[in-house]
């Protein structure tokens, strides 16, 4: 296997990253095929005076042939392409890590649900362009956008997804390595699109508890029995939403005012 | 059919005695179709090295962020420079932290002063818009369809001109005013637009969002200008190719760059309606407060994206199959052998067309459209990849068993085919719905429409060589040409193949500058390379240039026949006069009958009659 893509720390990337050299191969060898054929043509039957060209106008089962080959290896390819996207873009696995992503003029605006797992209420905290996640686990990301059409693009983690205003629309990712990893928008979104980037920061369980526990301190009050917020403490509601859009149809949600 | 040829035949009497028409009625408001296709090849050729210099200024800026680009420096304050001294020397500090890992960048900031002078990012986004604006609307669409497209139907259909010589002057002079807009809008407060060719909304909708008013505003409204240009153009066309074959020219005696040609202008007609109307919304929400694309009021940006791919998929088509038409008809000829598949070639034309209609959403896969309309669009995709291989094999076909001639046409044509091949191959990356995730709006889509798009180049180029002895009467000159189309492909696949590896490195598209992010330090060299390769592209255009200029004044003289080829146009004089044919010419034959055994030599022109004892020695 060919190293040449950025490295790849997600659960399907495998997936896309073979797709893509299966890709590489087959079309290195149509291209070495017909290149070849080429030159070879291009140096045997040079114009060198005293033979004339074969007066032919086609040879039709030749043409069957090499209209059928193409057409029966993009089918393949076709199918494999279909299944692949379908567990990556249809079957979001369960999750209960959630964080809203709105694209603005020139940041990611990074919104946290906070220990009750649903958005629009006091625990929410929001952030730019600074995503912490737990490595490992699935994240559901809502992305959304305030003015202009974003793309939310993870490279090391095979994720891109425009972010369009006027819809919510539910991806997910996962860091399978704990690290720190570019977040580059990938649309053009104004004069300020080159350099508007973010990062996310995988972290490693215990690190993450850690940062949880920070940003959202458990209550002073409690002697052990009462659990803290966790990465898993996300409530049942929200639980059940989410599952309900999981489908990742996107969703006209409310419409953003632009212009402000 | 006859009595139209009768009637031709009179007219090319009468039109000997037409050559007092004055200098204004044959140079400027011509109705002559030879005369209004080298118009608008030379509007084109004039927005080409416009175009090229855009992306010259680009490269310089992608190579070696933020440093002064040479000879702008009398660009003033407004165009190109921001005159906020504090961004940019904010901007000169956040380089210097990257400037030496790179090759060239102590020759870069040699050059000039930096502080202070570095592009404002919003003039590079100009840069980009402006060089794919002009390089689709104002260099290939003229040039292929426009240029070419008007010179050659009537000629190698036979007929004396176009079915509407008045309407096709106006097709012409509807397109100058686009022109001055689109070059005006440069200037205006703002400057001209920066949304991306494609212009999306809710970017473009808004002029609060971008910054850019009247600049966008012109660029819509040269464009709906230039789209009743091509309207008036393919109405032209269809009629003319339907109504005025000569006679004996049936369907499949037409070449197959007269075929490409009129699938084209049936393509236009149906593709530009569809551009105007989104433009006009995109107007009306910029102007007048609608919100076709805007949530604000109740819009939807994806509407846009919908609708400028139904026209721009097939726009695709649109300047791509004159190419293909112009390199099916020079390897033919200069392969001295028929063109293999011939049927196939016309049929794979239409299914093309037919199937460029039904895949735009492969340019939207990760735009928030359902994903399950994602695999659609893919398995069409896939689709309309066969009639491409069928073509490409077609040609290898065509030169199998040939006498091959490497003239300068045939050179470009073969490299034509070349960068056809690699485009169309890394299309299939694209089109595959998980691969995309990845490599969409990054610089590996920016090489494929490179390879196909630019790579028509190759069949502009091939188109010229070919026909300039049609054109204007004289040869270009040989050695020359071969010179520069050696050149050519070299430094054009300098500049576009190693596209494809910062694509697979990530790189996005349309930043300004790459050293801001820290994954693509390390694939910066590839970006110095590619604009090395870029200006030597550009530079040995100048080659061209000469050789064009020169021997439009000093060539040597062009006989009626240079090439030795079958096809109606090379009958005529050259230039062929206002009427085209001395007499009315009749079909009898194909237009790619090369070493037929019916003669001794190895061509067969469409129009000779052949006595019946030729017809005898083939049996």
């Amino acid at each position: 296997m060919l190293g040449w893509l950025p490295e790849d720390v997600s659960p399907y990337g495998a997936g896309i990253d073979s797709l893509f050299y299966f890709i590489y191969y087959l079309t290195a060898a149509a291209f070495i095929l017909v290149t070849v054929l080429m030159l070879i043509f291009l140096f045997v039957y040079r114009d060198r005076g005293g033979r004339r060209a074969a007066y032919t106008h086609g040879n039709t089962s030749l043409e069957i042939i090499w209209t059928v080959i193409p057409a029966m290896v993009f089918i393949g390819l076709g199918l494999w392409s279909k299944s692949l996207w379908e567990d990556i873009k249809l079957l979001p696995p369960d999750t209960d890590t959630v964080v809203k992503v709105t694209g603005k003029q020139f940041n990611w605006e990074i919104l946290y649900p906070g220990p009750d797992g649903e958005f629009g209420t006091a625990d929410d905290k929001q952030v730019d362009n600074d995503i912490r996640v737990p490595a490992g686990k699935p994240v559901r990301v809502i992305l959304a956008s305030k003015d202009v059409i974003h793309s939310f693009f993870l490279p090391n983690l095979r994720f891109k997804q425009d972010t369009v205003p006027g819809r919510d629309i539910i991806g997910w990712f996962q860091a399978n390595k704990p690290g720190k990893y570019e977040i580059p928008c990938a649309e053009l979104c104004g004069f300020g699109h080159s350099g508007m980037k973010g990062w996310l920061y995988a972290l490693a369980p215990d690190e993450y508890q850690a940062w949880v526990d920070e940003q959202w301190p458990p209550p002073a009050a409690s002697n052990g029995t009462t659990a803290s917020y966790s990465a898993a403490g996300m409530t049942e509601t929200a639980q059940t939403t989410a599952q309900e859009t999981a489908v990742n149809l996107p969703i006209a949600t409310e419409t953003t005012p632009i212009g402000e | 059919m006859s009595d139209a040829g009768a009637v031709e035949a009179h007219d090319a009497h009468a039109h000997g005695t037409h050559h007092e028409l004055g200098f204004i009625r044959t140079y400027i408001f011509s109705t002559d179709h030879k005369m209004i296709g080298r118009q608008f090849l030379f509007s084109s050729v004039f927005m080409l090295i416009i175009g090229g210099l855009l992306a010259m200024m680009m490269r310089w800026e992608l190579a070696w962020p933020e440093t002064a680009v040479p000879l702008t420096s009398w660009i003033s304050e407004p165009f190109m420079y921001p005159t906020d001294d504090e961004t940019a020397a904010g901007a000169v500090d956040a380089l210097s932290e990257f400037v030496d890992p790179y090759p060239g960048a102590s020759f870069a900031k040699s050059l000039g002063p930096t502080a202070g002078a570095h592009m404002d990012p919003a003039f590079y986004n100009a840069l980009f818009t402006m060089h794919a604006t002009i390089m689709i609307f104002f260099v290939v669409m003229p040039f292929m369809v426009g240029g070419f497209g008007n010179f050659l139907i009537p000629l190698m259909i036979g007929a004396g001109d176009m079915a509407f010589p008045v309407l096709n002057m106006l097709s012409f002079w509807t397109a100058v005013p686009a022109i001055v807009l689109i070059l005006w809008s440069f200037f205006v407060e703002g400057g001209a637009a920066s949304g991306g060719w494609t212009m999306y909304a809710t970017l473009s909708a808004d002029p609060t969002l971008s910054g850019v008013d009247q600049g966008v505003n012109l660029w819509i409204i040269s464009l709906l200008i230039l789209g009743f240009s091509s309207l008036m153009g393919s109405i032209n066309y269809i009629t003319t190719v339907i109504n005025m074959r000569a006679p004996g020219m049936t369907w499949f005696r037409l070449p197959l760059v007269i075929w490409s040609l009129f699938v084209t202008a049936i393509l236009l007609l149906l593709a530009l309606p569809v551009l105007t109307a989104a433009l006009g919304m995109l107007l009306f929400d910029r102007t007048m407060g609608t919100s076709f694309f805007l949530p604000s009021g109740g819009g939807e940006p994806l509407l846009w994206q919908h609708l400028f791919w139904f026209f721009g998929h097939p726009e695709v088509y649109i300047l791509v199959l004159p190419a293909m038409g112009v390199t099916s008809d020079i390897l033919s000829t200069f392969a001295r052998k028929p063109i293999f598949g011939y049927h196939a070639m016309a049929f794979s034309m239409i299914a093309l067309a037919f199937l460029s209609w039904i895949v735009w959403g492969h340019h939207m896969f990760l735009s928030g459209m359902n994903p399950v309309l994602g695999t659609a669009f893919m398995l069409t995709t896939m689709v309309i990849a066969i009639p491409s291989a069928i073509k490409t094999f077609n040609w290898l076909g065509t030169l199998w068993g040939g006498t091959i001639r490497f003239t300068s046409p045939m050179l470009f044509a073969l490299g034509f085919v070349s960068n056809f091949v690699i485009g169309g191959l890394s299309g299939i990356y694209m089109a595959v719905t998980p691969v995309d995730i990845f490599i969409h709006d990054t610089y590996f889509i920016v090489a494929h429409f490179h390879y196909v798009v630019a790579g028509i180049i190759f069949g502009m180029f091939a188109a010229l060589y070919y026909w300039f002895p049609k054109l204007f009467g004289r040869m270009m000159n040989e050695p020359l040409g071969k010179l520069h189309f050696a050149l050519t492909y070299l430094f054009f696949n300098g500049a576009f193949f190693p596209m494809h590896f910062l694509g697979v490195a990530g790189h996005m598209r349309r930043i300004y500058n790459p050293l801001q992010y820290e994954f693509l330090v390390d694939m910066q060299w590839w970006n110095v390379f590619i604009t090395m390769s870029a200006f030597c592209l550009g530079a040995v255009q100048l080659i061209f240039l000469f050789n064009f200029v020169w021997s439009l004044f000093a060539g040597k003289k062009a006989e009626r026949n240079p090439w030795q080829a079958n096809t109606l146009e090379w009958t005529a004089a050259s230039p062929p006069p206002h009427g085209n044919f001395e007499t009315a010419p009749s079909v009898h034959r194909g237009p790619y009958e090369y070493s037929s055994p019916l003669v001794q030599e190895d061509w067969l022109p469409q129009d000779r009659r052949l006595g019946p004892e030729a017809a005898a020695a083939i049996h």
